[in-house]
């Protein structure tokens, strides 16, 4: 497999063993994708999904820069970016069931999920709201000085909502430690990038913001790692924000169920055909850093734990109806 | 009967009046220097761009430096959003948005984000911040930068609306925003910022959700919170003496607002006004009186009255806006026709 790495110092390329917890994520992030859609198809599980699928290797190659202490935001089509981040599958699914063991309680759902323990401070369901937040978080680690980094998610299409251009804009000024990882999947729900983008690609509008800007092909897990490296490495420097625009492909229409008749056939085709996850696969393999057995053992270990996650999160109790009251406040006013 | 009742809930209160701006910027000042987690930040709000287009946060950032107070662009979705980040890592924010019109372009963040991360994240998450905002009409100002918009923030789940009407329940009820672990949107009018009155001990709280009895009476309760407090007891008086006695109730917060006060002082009157600068079509006076009524419907003398804003953009010209909000003279009149009606 080539790489595109861009120019870095020494040090920018991942060791085996970092390699491997990248694959570890990234096959963690598909094996939980097509249990999902299996479970939801099936009728055991009735939520709204947002599949992440062929967007894997994205987070998974920032994730292993980061620490439970670092911070993320995401979006929607955010359980990716909430994987790779450390999010415990039982939470996870006990969410997407709406059982009280869930993350949130079963009150949030798929597009809210929250794990502070893990960093994973806000999923939102508004295109482009998580970059505002995300400043405020790093605003904390530039008043603390306390070398953390605030991970900003969000697609192509959130490029065109005031709230991104608000907030590269103060990011900027202020010099906060946050990394804004735009996942260009080449469609904003139905529509595909060039009827609704101006710019050629999302990273030329970094230098109207008077800040980094780089263009990476996110399927590449060593120019992923490289780019992300480098952007955390700035931010926790106190040098300030980075845009990368992480190139990828949506392998789903945008809500599953969807018939995604707008997306072209061919283009869909060989992004399928260039599937990110079993390329970084062979290619792991073929440089000798791990056996096809030992790979064999890390995705075996995961369906287990989707077996287990699962049955746990339907066999979990609903919340009780007393939680309508709790949680709107600090205190449940009359 | 007034100065008996002005002092209500009042106690250890300063010799030397001071402006109700004065009393925000007290209440900023004390807390900044009680809690060192404590922010000022949004438009122009730090000395070198003079403390705010009305200098209300003026002083602040010599006092405290430029990272704890600091200026921002105009960029409201960034500005409130900055505000929820940096309270979900513990610290207390004070953000402005200069008009309450501008709060439209936050409105994502203070509803969908501000207002629901405590119950979408059951409970794993709050955001305590404070967004101060300022409005009114008597301004000059016209339809985009004067108007009250409060019953929208009162109808988000999460969201604390106050709105204080003296120096005192500035200081108090900022000073119990700031510690407040949810969101609360704090209003501040613009006519009566330079409104003289006593301040408080510093450090006094007043507890959001707590009506106050501005003056007592025995004939009807009108009841109101902001500028319209100023009115009702200018009306209360001229009610005065044609032998009416008004009670007049100053609500001080309205999301949540003192339901046992109100139903206390109707059980007793038997007759209620609601009075407020903002519109009346699905305003906080409909919710008020809704609650009277369900509450008091056979113990009511006769039905709640309701007055509000004009149903328009808040005029320009001097006659129209002058005609806009309730004043004294029309509230006494209310009163009159309420008491009339009832043959």
């Amino acid at each position: 497999m080539t790489t595109q790495c861009p120019q870095d110092e020494s040090g920018a390329s991942p060791d085996a063993a970092t390699l491997i917890d990248m694959y570890r994520r990234a096959t963690l992030i598909k094996q939980n994708d097509e249990r999902t859609r299996k479970v939801v198809k099936s009728g055991r599980l009735i939520m709204p999904y947002y599949s992440p699928r062929g967007q894997e290797i994205i987070p998974s190659a920032i994730s292993v820069h980061l620490t439970d202490a670092d911070f993320i935001c995401t979006i929607y089509r955010g359980i990716h970016d909430m994987l790779a981040k450390g999010l415990p599958l039982r939470d996870l699914w006990a969410e997407l069931a709406g059982r009280v063991t869930g993350t949130c309680k079963g009150k949030g759902g798929p597009m809210h999920l929250t794990c502070p323990a893990k960093g994973i401070m806000v999923t939102t369901g508004i295109v482009g709201s998580s970059m505002p937040i995300a400043n405020g978080l790093a605003w904390a680690s530039h008043l603390e000085q306390d070398g953390l980094v605030t991970i900003a998610y969000f697609g192509d299409g959130a490029s065109n909502i005031g709230a991104f251009h608000e907030a590269l804009n103060l990011a900027s000024v202020w010099k906060l430690p946050v990394v804004f990882v735009c996942q260009n999947n080449r469609y904003a729900e139905h529509t595909s990038y060039e009827k609704g983008t101006s710019a050629k690609q999302i990273v030329d509008r970094a230098p109207g913001y008077a800040m980094r800007g780089v263009r990476v092909d996110g399927n590449d897990p060593l120019a992923m790692y490289a780019a992300a490296r480098q952007a955390i490495g700035h931010a926790r420097a106190g040098e300030g924000p980075t845009l990368i625009e992480a190139m990828t492909f949506r392998f789903h229409g945008h809500l599953l169920g969807d018939m995604d008749g707008y997306m072209d056939k061919d283009e869909k085709a060989a992004a399928i055909a260039a599937d990110p996850v079993p390329r970084f696969r062979a290619w792991l393999i073929e440089q000798g850093h791990v056996s096809d057995a030992d790979l064999a053992v890390i995705e075996a270990e995961i369906e287990a734990a989707l077996d287990d996650a699962v049955e746990f999160a339907i066999n979990s109790p609903f919340p009780g109806l007393e939680e309508l009251d709790r949680d709107v406040y600090a205190e449940e006013m009359a | 009967m007034g100065s008996e009742t002005e002092t209500l809930d009042r106690p250890g209160t300063s010799a030397k009046p001071v402006t109700l701006r004065e009393g925000i910027n007290r209440a900023l000042g004390d807390a900044m220097a009680d809690n060192g987690k404590v922010l000022v930040f949004g438009e122009d709000v730090a000395d070198r761009e003079e403390g705010g287009v009305l200098g209300v946060t003026m002083g602040l950032s010599g006092r405290f430096g430029d990272e704890r107070v600091r200026s921002t662009p105009i960029s409201e979705q960034a500005i409130i959003g900055a505000a929820i980040g940096v309270s979900l890592r513990g610290y207390r924010p004070v953000a402005e948005i200069m008009l309450m019109n501008f709060t439209t372009v936050a409105m994502d963040m203070i509803v969908n984000h501000a207002a629901k991360l405590r119950f979408m994240s059951g409970g794993q998450t709050h955001v305590p911040i404070v967004i101060r905002t300022m409005t009114g009409s008597g301004f000059a100002n016209g339809g985009q930068h004067s108007d009250y918009l409060e019953g929208w923030f009162a109808h988000t789940a999460g969201m604390k609306v106050v709105c204080p009407s003296s120096p005192a329940d500035a200081y108090g009820l900022m000073r119990s925003a700031i510690d407040d672990p949810d969101p609360v949107l704090f209003i501040e009018n613009l006519l009566s910022y330079t409104l003289q009155g006593p301040l408080p001990e510093p450090g006094l709280r007043v507890p959001i959700g707590k009506g106050r009895i501005v003056q007592a009476g025995r004939d009807i309760t009108i009841v109101t919170y902001a500028r319209m407090v100023q009115e009702s007891e200018k009306a209360a008086v001229a009610l005065a003496a044609e032998g009416i006695a008004a009670e007049v109730i100053d609500l001080r917060s309205i999301q949540p607002w003192d339901r046992d006060l109100v139903l206390s002082s109707v059980r007793r009157t038997g007759r209620a006004l609601v009075v407020h600068e903002a519109a009346l079509p699905f305003g906080p006076a409909g919710e008020i009186s809704s609650t009277i009524h369900e509450a008091l419907f056979h113990s009511l003398k006769g039905p709640v009255g309701r007055m509000g804003g004009a149903f328009c953009a808040v005029p320009f010209s001097r006659p129209l806006e002058a005609a806009f909000a309730p004043h004294a003279e029309t509230i006494a009149g209310k009163v009159r026709d309420m008491l009339a009606s009832e043959g």
